[in-house]
């Protein structure tokens, strides 16, 4: 059974990935985890082997030639990364190590400076860990007020009592695409309601710049985070977009080399935005190989990724339902349109973890676990889920070989 | 390639859905002890009560996986009645079997005889039953559901005695 347009992008793709030309147990793999890390593309990890082999030297420092195409190269992927999420300057793009760091970047020295007794920050029930657990650590530290958002129905966030917890909040943190629900939130409208009770926004979008076409000026953001390895890109590189003139203001987060422009024995001087923030060498070969990430996604055309996804997750739904009916609970809003391409199942009464375990045995790859999201899981009622996530690189023969392997695990688990 | 017979024997799965001395034990003169896996969120709850040396009760809660509840519930049942001696040869055994190596990794392995047969090790305590979590080594991702009890009881045991 074909799901149409999105099919053909997910067999074409395929082929450009070579770690799913592999097998596991002697099965071809099918790769449904890329919500947790994505497969890189022929394409990416030839720009870093090219790196390596032709221009590997350190960055801003020599003034002979590699060094000088070393640093040429680092640049034009910062710029190839502002354009991607339409940020207005190259230099509001701060590299990180992922999307953690990020968010902790901004807790830190945002917070540091700006947070205090009697102020808030206001977070969600749906929160990935890496946006929870810095404001508990800065909120022991600075004796502010940590307020949740909760989730309502269908997987959405409770946007009743809003206004009310936004009253005196400094800051909204809150995730464009939950990774356990694939929930989209409602971003502009979150961000437009923080503005006017004089907050700024910070946007976990680990889960969501992979998959759709993204504007941080059109959401409306003031932070926003994600991680290249989610998007085809390597581990070890992630981007803290903020507008310029919060980072201006903003204290430095680690010191040593490359972010300062003097140091003296009585003090230093911090370098410009976004130099400022990147202490020490960066992770060059890294940086070049998610600027590459990005030329591939923006040949694919976000707006075809986004169509394919919706469509597999359409027919991944409608094939589950199916198949297993009320046997199978797949968490999260119903209506593909409304959410990304991660299911989050719990089958009859198989732990998650043993059905991860049959799965593998077929060489189906999906994430058993609380998706490092425990407050969710608690309001799920649930101590984990077996989580799907579809990508590019996925079509629906991927879907089907899940299916078959869930009956297998099934089977397996009633006798 | 290690097949799934060898990781979910039929025993395992018959305490996963037959949990023996599952419940709460009244603390005190109980000690309680919960030990959590951070990767899955498996979660165990240790219900201990020691007169004379000696486990007269023994009770366990919490929720998780096929393994890491069987091997609650199998736990339970070879420690209860035994003395806090023998509980602890017990333990090093246990997770003697469990170390992908065959040889202690970490703090409580590290006195083992790792030889198989010396007489005052933990090599000379029987198993029984447990022999069936012997597969779960061949799937290393999951010993950390095999243990977890066994930590958690040897938490509740460094609590009693606290």
């Amino acid at each position: 059974m074909s799901s149409g347009g999105g099919d053909r992008l997910g067999a074409v793709t395929k082929a450009q990935f070579p770690l799913l030309g592999r097998q596991v147990h002697g099965r071809p793999i099918v790769y449904l985890d890329s919500a947790a890390s994505s497969q890189k593309p022929r394409c990416v990890l030839d720009a870093m082997n090219s790196y390596y082999e032709t221009i590997n030297a350190n960055v801003h420092r020599g003034a002979y030639e590699i060094a000088a195409q070393a640093t040429e190269a680092m640049e034009a992927s910062r710029a190839g990364i502002a354009r991607f999420v339409n940020a207005p300057s190259a230099d509001e793009i701060v590299f990180t190590k992922n999307v953690t760091e990020a968010i902790n970047l901004v807790a830190r020295s945002w917070g540091g400076a700006n947070l205090g007794p009697g102020d808030a920050v206001v977070i969600t029930e749906m929160e990935h860990h890496a946006n929870i657990v810095p404001w508990h650590i800065m909120a022991a530290e600075k004796g502010f007020e940590l307020r949740w958002i909760g989730v309502g129905a269908d997987g959405q966030l409770d946007l009743a009592n809003l206004d009310q917890l936004l009253d005196g909040a400094k800051l909204l943190g809150v995730t464009a695409m939950s990774n356990v629900l694939g929930t989209l939130n409602p971003i502009r409208r979150l961000a437009d309601a923080a503005h006017d009770a004089g907050a700024l926004v910070l946007v976990d979008a680990a889960q969501y710049v992979p998959h759709l076409p993204t504007d941080v000026q059109a959401l409306g953001a003031d932070f926003l985070g994600f991680t290249g390895h989610k998007m085809c890109g390597p581990t070890g590189i992630g981007v803290l977009w903020a507008r310029a003139e919060l980072l201006e203001a903003m204290p430095p987060f680690l010191g040593g080399g490359e972010m300062i422009l003097d140091v003296r024995k009585d003090g230093f001087l911090p370098n410009h935005i976004p130099h400022k923030f990147e202490a020490g060498t960066p992770p060059i070969a890294e940086i070049v190989g998610l600027g590459a990430a990005v030329a591939y996604l923006e040949g694919l055309g976000m707006d075809r990724v986004r169509e394919h996804e919706v469509s597999l997750t359409a027919y991944a739904l409608r094939t589950l339902e199916e198949r297993y009916g009320p046997d199978l609970a797949v968490h999260g809003p119903s209506e593909p349109a409304c959410r990304g391409g991660v299911l989050s199942m719990s089958f009859r009464d198989i732990h998650p973890h043993d059905l991860s375990q049959v799965l593998d045995d077929r060489g189906v790859c999906v994430r058993a676990g609380h998706h490092c999201a425990k407050p969710l899981m608690r309001h799920l009622g649930v101590p984990a889920t077996a989580r799907a996530s579809l990508y590019v690189y996925n079509d629906t023969s991927d879907v089907d070989a899940l299916a078959d392997a869930l009956g297998a695990a099934g089977e397996f688990f009633a006798r | 390639m290690a097949g799934l017979e060898d990781l979910y024997r039929e025993i395992i799965l018959d305490h996963y859905r037959n949990p023996r001395n599952r419940g709460e034990l009244e603390v005190p003169p109980a000690v309680q002890a919960v030990g959590f896996n951070p990767l899955c969120g498996d979660e165990v709850v240790i219900y201990l009560e020691v007169q004379d040396g000696v486990i007269v009760e023994v009770s366990t809660g919490g929720q998780g996986c096929s393994i890491s509840q069987s091997s609650a519930s199998m736990m339970s049942t070879a420690v209860k009645g035994r003395s806090v001696a023998e509980v602890r040869r017990l333990v090093r055994a246990f997770k003697h079997m469990m170390s992908i190596h065959g040889t202690g990794i970490g703090g409580t392995g590290d006195d083992l005889d790792d030889d198989g047969d010396s007489g005052n090790g933990a090599s000379d305590v029987k198993l029984g039953d447990l022999e069936a979590l012997r597969g779960v080594v061949k799937f290393p991702v999951r010993i950390k559901c095999a243990t977890l009890s066994w930590n958690t009881l040897v938490q509740a045991l460094d609590e009693t005695f606290a």
